[in-house]
């Protein structure tokens, strides 16, 4: 551990743009790997064989090597069986998952905050229903792979659409089924492959690899929970969407009743939608599932009776156990009860740099605005700030970013650098420090163009329901 | 490979805009065509099924129960008219002009000009044969919102990061 410093909070950004060890190699197997992907592995060329062969030279000291380096002989023949995927998927997976740890072990160094203990093994499930839908998964995943991302055309994509529909009702499938949909919507829009100006090498790799891995029964089952009993203190809220889902995860402090150590936890809820509905209504949809929201914007902390928490710090929200509580300021949460915080650890399927997010307090850092977007200077390091992932219903805007002194964000790696994405910034207006939150609308809002924005949003899921009440039940 | 092509969120597609939906409650750019689902103006438990297809232009309208559009004979009809209107508000001119291959001046692009644009070649009446799947695809598109939300985590959305960028 590193011993507080005087700012408590503050981190030494130095190490973040330190280089990492093994780092490169590690990701230029993935790299080699996502290339063959790109034109398809139905007849594999020689430049797509060495990336096969790659893949499995860096696992080749791993209990996964036997069978990655079969199935990227049978794949670089042209040979390859649904397990040789699976192989491949795990062996680029576990490659990541290497990437993950030393990534978040250098944010532990440089905030220096008491890292995670080592993750149990996932728990078995299987689920027999589910099996059927998962095969067929696998095999459309399977069909992806030998045609590649220049292959696909609609009628390939296509093939996604019944297991979607199949999937999206049983609970148990949701992770799966909310994947394979914003994965199947990217890839229709950008049919027919062959006439792609770019492609998403590493990100649809990376979704395939998800979806193979979760095609396996009991990947994606409901993970064990034990009773948290507390305050909840909440830093902020992190919006995911795409076309036709949505989840808003709370990160935030969790102390215990019973005097234990604070610890990091998130609180998510999620839910299919229509395309149409966005904004403000993505709020409107998940608002009734989660008391927490309300809290959220009021700036409250919520009192809990027996949360169930899973071992990966997912509190599993249940309203019934949950009391909104006593104001709590989010930055005085991130100045006293933060930087003791513990984080839980990651599951392993779950260890993907995309995964990170890891809550940080910045302070005394300068702004630049510059082709490269907004940069904060911190300590004499540059540090990337992603606004584009602030949600657009909400007071937060780049502007806010840019004229604060201090923010909560959560520290993101991507592509190759850290990045940093505000969760809320504090101004100084008239001598006072006014705090702005992207996710101050979450449980509504007074602010006038939010006002307007909830109230179209209202409109538009009016006008779906009463279409739906007319046409669906005919 | 470039940052976009080595960034696991990198984005694809952009969000749809808000719109309303009265008048052409689904519109979507899938299986090589525009389509879409629009309001009767006069018997509200009546909606026309049209679509245009890319490229060729062909076009179609009919009724939920596949009675032929009286409008769309000859050219396009102002239910067609209308869907590439709330298209081009949903995911912005040029993307509709690029699904559809219509090629378009830099300036001024708008909903106008590619309606002009495309009946300016006198694109024939297609088949209404896709009606029913696009009408199927309409019902799917609604029953999203009778799933109910879960607070059970979602890890994979992390690869789906909101964006404020629109389309």
């Amino acid at each position: 551990m590193v011993p507080d410093d005087e700012g408590g909070g503050l981190m030494r950004a130095d190490l973040l743009t330190d280089a990492v060890e093994g780092l490169d190699e590690a990701l230029a197997a993935v790299d080699g790997f996502d290339e063959a992907l790109v034109d398809g592995l139905l007849r594999p060329q020689p430049a797509q064989a060495a990336g096969l062969a790659g893949l499995a030279d860096a696992v080749a000291g791993s209990p996964l090597a036997g069978r990655v380096a079969e199935a990227a002989g049978k794949t670089a023949a042209g040979a390859a069986g649904e397990d040789h995927f699976v192989a491949l998927a795990a062996a680029r997976t576990a490659l990541l998952g290497s990437v993950h740890d030393a990534l978040l072990a250098r944010i532990d160094e440089a905030v220096g905050r008491p890292g995670a203990e080592e993750s149990g093994p996932a728990p078995a499930g299987d689920d027999d229903r589910a099996v059927n839908l998962l095969i067929a998964a696998r095999g459309w995943l399977c069909d992806l792979a030998r045609a590649g991302w220049r292959g696909i055309d609609h009628e390939l994509v296509a093939g996604a659409a019944p297991v979607v529909s199949a999937m999206l009702p049983e609970p148990g499938l949701r992770r799966t089924a909310a994947l394979l949909d914003g994965f199947a919507a990217e890839l229709a829009a950008s049919c027919p492959g062959a006439t792609l100006e770019r492609v998403p090498v590493r990100r649809w790799a990376d979704l395939w690899a998800r979806a193979v891995l979760l095609t396996l029964p009991g990947a994606a089952s409901a993970p064990a929970v034990t009773g948290a009993t507390g305050r909840l203190l909440p830093l902020g809220v992190d919006v995911q969407e795409h076309a036709t889902a949505v989840q808003a995860q709370v990160h935030g402090v969790f102390e215990p009743a019973d005097g234990g150590a604070p610890r990091l936890v998130r609180a998510s809820v999620s839910a299919p939608k229509p395309d149409s509905v966005v904004g403000a209504g993505l709020w409107q949809l998940l608002r009734p599932r989660m008391s927490l929201l309300a809290a959220v914007s009021e700036g409250r902390a919520v009192e809990l009776d027996a949360m169930p928490v899973t071992g990966e710090g997912d509190l599993v929200w249940d309203d019934e156990r949950a009391r909104t509580g006593e104001p709590a300021d989010v930055f005085a949460t991130a100045r006293v009860a933060l930087p003791s915080a513990v984080a839980a650890p990651v599951a392993p399927l779950d260890r993907h740099p995309v995964r990170i997010a890891v809550p940080v307090l910045l302070e005394g850092y300068g702004v630049e605005e510059g082709e490269e977007g907004t940069v904060l200077e911190v300590a004499g390091v540059r540090l990337a700030v992603d606004v584009d992932r602030v949600p657009a219903a909400g007071p937060l805007t780049p502007e806010a970013v840019a004229s604060s002194g201090a923010c909560v964000g959560l520290l993101r790696w991507d592509a190759g650098r850290f990045l940093l994405q505000p969760l809320a910034v504090e101004r100084t207006v008239r001598k006072k420090g006014v705090a702005v939150h992207a996710g101050a609308w979450a449980g509504g809002t007074t602010d006038k163009a939010g006002v307007r924005a909830e109230k179209a949003a209202t409109d538009a899921v009016a006008v779906l329901r009463e279409r739906a009440g007319r046409l669906l039940r005919k | 490979m470039s940052v976009w092509e080595r960034s696991s969120t990198a984005r694809v597609v952009p969000s749809a805009r808000p719109r309303k939906l009265a008048k052409v409650p689904f519109v979507e750019l899938a299986d090589g065509r525009l389509q879409g689902v629009v309001s009767s103006g006069s018997d509200i438990g009546r909606v026309y099924v049209s679509s245009v297809a890319a490229g060729t232009y062909a076009f179609s309208c009919s009724t939920n129960n596949n009675r032929p559009c009286g409008g769309a004979r000859g050219s396009f009809c102002n239910h067609i008219r209308a869907l590439i209107g709330e298209a081009v508000l949903q995911y912005g001119v040029e993307r509709v002009a690029r699904y559809l291959k219509v090629e378009l001046p830099e300036q001024d692009a708008d909903a106008h000009r590619i309606t002009g644009a495309m009946t300016s070649t006198r694109p024939a009446q297609g088949d209404s044969s896709a009606a029913a799947q696009v009408f199927s695809r309409f019902l799917r598109h609604l029953s999203y919102l009778e799933l109910t939300p879960t607070t059970l985590p979602l890890p994979e959305m992390q690869w789906f990061p909101t964006t404020r960028a629109v389309a």
